[in-house]
């Protein structure tokens, strides 16, 4: 149900009352990429992509994020103490974000908010963020977010959804941060009947256009060690080079690493991107390697988003179909054909 | 809220060197604020993070007992960066600790039981904790009998020396001690590895659990032994050790199959191990 709309010629209006009131972040075009950016000016803002080429889960997760703070110089009587680092958690929009990304981000919490642990800054982020996803009037040959619990006009995890039905977007109201980003930005405008039916019949053609589906009803009841040991791993690991441009890549991808950064005895503790396809992920101190060979490595990977996920949390698979690891895997390595492997075990 | 990646500060108190190849210390810690001290709150069987600022963390067992308060013991091989800058400190140096971290032996299950602890090398340190607990008077009752095998490769490599003595003076603990090799003529224990030992100890498996943790090879040949004299997987304990980062389950790198060895962990018993996949 829409309940506002916005006419597109006044898109680059809506952005400017925006970022008078947020920092945003948008979908911005740079040598034939578009990511997501922070941007200044609305005209910076490019909606011609059918996806970003990273997930935005570094607007949540950044690729390097520094921790805590110290100093290592003698003289100071707080050497060696960790300190914490001030953040600009004030309120951000993310603009454009599509429904299975932001699927990505409920699927993370489950990670990161626990009943026993909180981590601050995946908190900070979620908290400031208002998010504003466009829903996905022509999806690409490599989704199928619609297999797996989300679906290209999915509001799910998003505070609003706009939908764009020709000469205007159709907004859809979700949360009460959204209605409070409508109300900043002086969004009135309600929606006609020829809204909606513009809407349906965008739905309609989109969900028509989705040829990926992949099946997971059988992941939950297959046993976990029959799966990891299925003979299929030997044969989809081969041509695997561990290059981990798919972990990278994956909105589900949580994993990192932490380091600690010293120059002219002023530190810091930071936390990186890390990925379960480097070797050195789980080598001990001792030598020992629980994951060293490239098969146990890539077995990783797949078991742990469609099967462990899966069994531990009871929430689906830590996968929202974007793609982009089929996209862009250098050796063509499939998720929709381990999808098939892995729920056709024994059959 | 607190942060759980922030550790607490502390201050070595004392560092003991306690084998012949000087590769392992044990450090003693005290909070530098006593506000952290009523906070860090553990069983026998957890584990923390030692922080060396600019060097990293390491997750290391608590080799003290909740029963001895006011200070934390570590005993740490030196292997990598962190615990390379650790083992150049001095009683005095301020490092960061952080936890308690994971699971613990099973107390409230062995609670009336037998207990035989067998431990190789230096993976003592959590069982370390876990006799000086049950051996505490307002413990010891709690308890029915207890078997301790602890073996290591040399005489000189067996951690707490005075203690393991002390506590072979006492009828209330069975000691058997021993080591793969020793040169030494007045050598008074065991020679022969710790399978050995225990199918000659042949501890009773009835009413009686198994606290077992030591190198790979120890574990390997000391299972099909218990299995032997009776132990059901449920009541043989075993502590897991992973490469960890964060120590809180979020990282993403010390899992087995659906858990994770940091915070479903490290204590499993064999029982929940047989479920999840070969692979640690």
């Amino acid at each position: 149900m829409a309940d506002k709309i916005i006419k597109k010629a006044d898109l680059p209006a809506l952005l400017s009352r925006l970022l008078d009131h947020y920092r945003v972040y948008a979908p911005v075009r740079h040598q034939g990429m578009t990511n997501f950016e922070k941007i200044s000016a609305a005209d910076q803002v490019d909606l011609s992509h059918v996806n970003t080429t990273l997930s935005p889960k570094s607007l949540m997760l950044p690729q390097s994020e520094s921790m805590f703070q110290f100093t290592s110089m003698k003289t100071v009587d707080q050497r060696g103490i960790l300190r914490e680092i001030e953040k600009d958690y004030s309120p951000r929009v993310i603009f454009a974000i599509r429904p299975c990304d932001a699927k990505s981000f409920q699927l993370l919490d489950l990670n990161f908010d626990t009943p026993s642990y909180r981590d601050p800054w995946w908190l900070g982020q979620r908290q400031s963020t208002t998010l504003v996803g466009l829903g996905c009037n022509q999806p690409c040959n490599t989704c199928f977010c619609t297999s797996v619990g989300s679906g290209p006009f999915s509001a799910d995890g998003l505070d609003l959804l706009l939908i764009d039905a020709g000469d205007e977007f159709a907004i859809q109201t979700r949360t009460e941060k959204g209605k409070e980003l409508l109300i900043k930005t002086s969004v009135e405008s309600e929606g006609s009947e020829a809204t909606a039916n513009a809407v349906l019949a965008r739905q309609e053609s989109s969900l028509k256009a989705f040829n990926s589906t992949v099946y997971t009803e059988n992941l939950k009841r297959h046993d976990v060690k029959a799966l990891f040991d299925g003979d299929f791993w030997d044969e989809l690991h081969f041509a695997c080079i561990n290059c981990g441009v798919c972990t990278f890549v994956c909105p589900t991808c949580w994993c990192f690493d932490i380091q600690d950064e010293v120059h002219k005895g002023n530190g810091i503790r930071l936390r990186n991107w890390d990925s379960c396809m480097f070797p050195l992920f789980t080598l001990h101190g001792s030598g020992h390697n629980p994951r060293a060979q490239k098969l146990q490595r890539l077995r990783q990977r797949f078991m742990h988003k469609l099967k462990y996920f899966v069994d531990k949390y009871d929430r689906g698979v830590a996968c929202v179909g974007c793609g982009r690891c089929v996209q862009q895997c250098p050796v063509n390595i499939d998720i929709r054909h381990v999808f098939r492997l892995m729920n056709d075990l024994g059959a | 809220m607190e942060n759980p990646y922030l550790p607490y500060p502390a201050r070595i108190d004392s560092v003991v060197t306690e084998t012949e190849d000087r590769n392992l210390k044990t450090f003693k810690l005290v909070f530098l604020n006593s506000e952290d001290r009523g906070k860090f709150i553990h069983r026998a069987g957890q584990f923390a993070e030692l922080s060396v600022a600019g060097k990293g963390e390491i997750p290391i067992g608590i080799a003290s007992s909740p029963t001895e308060q006011g200070y934390l013991l570590f005993t740490v091989n030196q292997v990598g960066v962190v615990t390379g800058a650790l083992h150049q400190m001095e009683a005095g140096d301020t490092i960061g600790v952080r936890g308690p971290l994971g699971n613990w032996y099973p107390w409230e299950r062995m609670e009336g039981k037998n207990v035989v602890i067998i431990g190789g090398g230096f993976a003592f340190t959590t069982l370390r904790a876990s006799i000086i607990y049950m051996l505490h008077p307002e413990n010891r009752s709690r308890f029915g009998d207890i078997t301790v095998i602890y073996g290591a490769r040399t005489p000189g490599m067996l951690l707490y020396k005075d203690e393991l003595a002390a506590w072979n003076e006492r009828d209330d603990i069975r000691m058997h001690i021993t080591v793969d090799a020793a040169d030494d003529p007045d050598w008074k224990y065991n020679v022969g590895f710790v399978p050995t030992i225990t199918q000659e100890a042949a501890p009773s498996a009835k009413e009686a659990y198994a606290l077992i943790c030591g190198p790979p090879i120890m574990i390997k040949f000391t299972l099909p032994i218990l299995s032997e004299l009776g132990f059901p997987p449920e009541r043989i304990i075993m502590s897991l050790e992973m490469r960890m980062k964060c120590g809180i389950g979020m990282c993403g790198r010390c899992n087995i199959g659906t858990e994770y060895v940091c915070k479903d962990g490290p204590v499993f018993d064999l029982a929940h191990m047989s479920r999840l996949p070969n692979e640690y």
